[in-house]
């Protein structure tokens, strides 16, 4: 990575200024992208740019992000993880269950949640690790595991939460707490990333598993380590949206997953591993919060929905494409 | 070599036992499957579980047969039409005297029960119908009733003047269709009020949260939301915080648990009460009829209720 940059540095006096456009579009696509929307959106209504529609789409962007920070760790390690949506699920209904059936305290059930997140995860990065199952497939069969536990547990409906974990989804003092959650959670991903020498094998094993092995790093326990930090986050997620509708729901976060996938990649991180930045995973779920947001406001046809989001995704993940284009130069 | 065949067929062995150990283990767990061993086994294929709607009508379904001496065999599909298929391939060779299916999809239900009426296999469809083939008796709510209801309703509830907001369910659905025709047909004969903005959001409460919230910023003076389930007319009134059921009123549709407790609760202003117990009921009486060779109605319209806060007691 840092070579190639310096190789572009070192061409730039012979570039053109449209080269350097072209460049700098190419690396910051998903962020230009986000402006251009907001600028349009603007434009089109009055009720998109005020103060607590902004509050709004941050509360809306809050569970894919933090799902999608969870992602971010498996997806730079080369890997994926489809149990994300699943695990919100079952770690939300555990929280849920654990109080209201229970009866246990409110705090207690939470640490319930999150350690269920975080078996779920190592489970996964086990599977993926010493069964050499691949994580697509891995964390598919955790997917349907997960969501069969969830709907096992509350036998299909919706249970209540505790005053304890609708805390996540209310505001205080004029700060949502989801927003809080979601900055909280990126940068504890962006320390572990960017500061720990478990961040640093998460790239390295992303990059080249074999070399890094011959490098001495422990790639099982990177493995095992990315997937429980995935679904430790997808627990977190699981609070967010359980405390912003007062309960458990069997089928919360259905689909999630490819929303957080679909942020992580908009945000620049490739699937073939080895590549990928927190900020550019928070970019892409704010990118899909302002077009759902902004689709409702225009009143768009559901119809046409869909379509729209698909079209964004794709367009955006060319810009990806397009940057590897650039750094092969 | 003698021992070695001995040794493979004993690990053979052991793997079939574990195995049917593990079935046996899952039909245990699964138990609700079926409730009594005597009588004439009746299949029922229900779309998904996982969603209380049909939990409870697969209750009212298990009750009946209870009460009938019927040996009822449920099957989730899972949303999923081609599974739903196999599992009435299976039911057939299972012996089943007559199938209740729910379609996970009414198109993909055609070929799926088709070779059963090939046979004279009496074929019950509940909730949603079957197309392209004529079963034996269709058990329903009036959905397009039901949508009309909740527009007089809610019509009044406003004073019969403002903006409405409609939160639709799964595009495309025949539930989505009935319930949005139903409400917007006959709101047009309030010429006071008008449909702001129509936004689908599957059907989902979290998601209802998010588009409630949202078409609140764009059209910040609409004083109805109808909704065309319960879990989406919650997310809408968690979306309006304390304006709900002042400011701005909720029409939910379906008379879920949680529904009924926002009702009595003031929240949401009425729902419409489908009764999936009943549904589940009658077309088990109706399969009882047909195996016994008894004439049944082809089509079994299940009424729907309005509940509002005065009748919500009853409902329970």
């Amino acid at each position: 990575m840092s070579e190639t940059t310096k190789v572009v540095e070192g061409d730039k006096t012979k570039d053109g200024t449209f080269d350097q456009v072209k460049r700098f579009v190419a690396r910051n696509g998903a962020l230009l992208g986000l402006v251009l929307l907001c600028v349009v959106l603007a434009l089109a209504t009055p009720a998109f740019l005020t103060g607590p529609n902004i509050l709004n789409v941050g509360i809306q962007a809050a569970t894919v992000a933090i799902l999608a920070f969870g992602q971010t760790f498996v997806i730079v390690s080369a890997g994926i993880d489809l149990s994300v949506g699943s695990v919100a699920a079952v770690s939300s209904m555990l929280v849920a269950y654990t109080g209201a059936s229970m009866g246990l305290p409110g705090w207690f059930t939470i640490l319930v949640g999150l350690l269920a997140g975080a078996v779920f995860g190592a489970l996964s990065g086990i599977a993926n690790a010493y069964l050499k199952l691949p994580s697509f497939i891995a964390t598919l069969a955790m997917m349907s595991v997960a969501r069969g536990l969830t709907l096992v547990i509350s036998d299909g409906r919706p249970i209540s939460t505790s005053g304890m974990v609708n805390f996540f989804g209310t505001t205080i003092v004029g700060v949502p707490v989801p927003i809080v959650m979601m900055l909280i959670m990126g940068l504890i991903a962006a320390v572990i990333l960017n500061f720990t020498s478990a961040g640093r094998s998460m790239y390295a094993v992303g990059g080249n598993m074999e070399a890094s092995r011959l490098s001495g790093i422990n790639v099982h326990r990177t493995q095992i380590m990315v997937f429980l930090l995935s679904g430790v986050f997808a627990a977190v997620a699981g609070l967010v949206i359980a405390g912003r509708l007062h309960s458990a729901q069997p089928q919360a976060a259905t689909g999630y997953e490819m929303d957080a996938i679909a942020s992580v990649v908009i945000g620049g991180a490739s699937l073939s591993g080895g590549k990928g930045k927190v900020s550019g995973t928070f970019i892409g779920a704010i990118l899909l919060a302002v077009i759902r947001n902004g689709l409702n406001i225009l009143n768009v046809s559901s119809f046409w929905q869909q379509v729209v989001i698909g079209l964004v995704i794709a367009f955006a993940v060319s810009f990806d494409t397009l940057r590897r284009k650039e750094d092969a130069h | 070599m003698m021992n070695i065949t001995f040794k493979r067929s004993v690990r053979a062995a052991m793997a079939i036992l574990c195995a049917g150990a593990l079935m046996a283990g899952a039909s245990a767990c699964g138990g609700s499957g079926s409730s009594s061993a005597g009588g004439d086994k009746v299949a029922l294929l229900v779309s998904t579980l996982n969603n209380p709607f049909f939990v409870d009508l697969r209750d009212g379904a298990q009750a009946e047969a209870k009460k009938l001496g019927l040996d009822l065999q449920v099957s989730d599909a899972q949303n999923d039409s081609s599974t739903q298929q196999n599992q009435a391939q299976n039911a057939q060779s299972q012996g089943a005297k007559a199938v209740i299916i729910n379609p996970v999809d009414s198109d993909a239900a055609g070929p799926a029960v088709a070779p059963l009426l090939s046979t004279k296999l009496p074929v019950i469809s509940v909730d949603r119908a079957v197309t392209g083939e004529e079963v034996d008796s269709h058990v329903a709510s009036d959905n397009v009733a039901g949508g009309a209801q909740a527009a007089d309703e809610l019509a009044k509830a406003i004073g019969e003047k403002g903006q409405v907001l409609i939160l639709q369910g799964t595009p495309g659905a025949a539930s989505t269709r009935d319930r949005g025709k139903g409400f917007k047909d006959e709101i047009k004969k309030y010429p006071g009020i008008t449909i702001a903005a129509e936004q689908t959001a599957n059907f989902d409460r979290s998601q209802a949260l998010d588009v409630a919230t949202n078409l609140m910023q764009s059209k910040p003076d609409a004083v109805g939301i109808y909704a065309e389930n319960d879990e989406m007319a919650l997310g809408a009134v968690q979306a309006l915080g304390a304006k709900a059921g002042t400011d701005v009123k909720v029409f939910g549709f379906d008379g879920t648990d949680d529904g009924l407790k926002q009702v009595a609760d003031g929240k949401l202003v009425g729902t419409i009460a489908q009764q999936p117990k009943e549904l589940g009921r009658k077309a088990v009486q109706n399969a009882a009829k047909l195996i016994k060779g008894e004439k049944v109605q082809k089509t079994e319209q299940i009424t729907v209720k309005t509940v509002t806060k005065e009748n919500v007691a009853d409902f329970q």
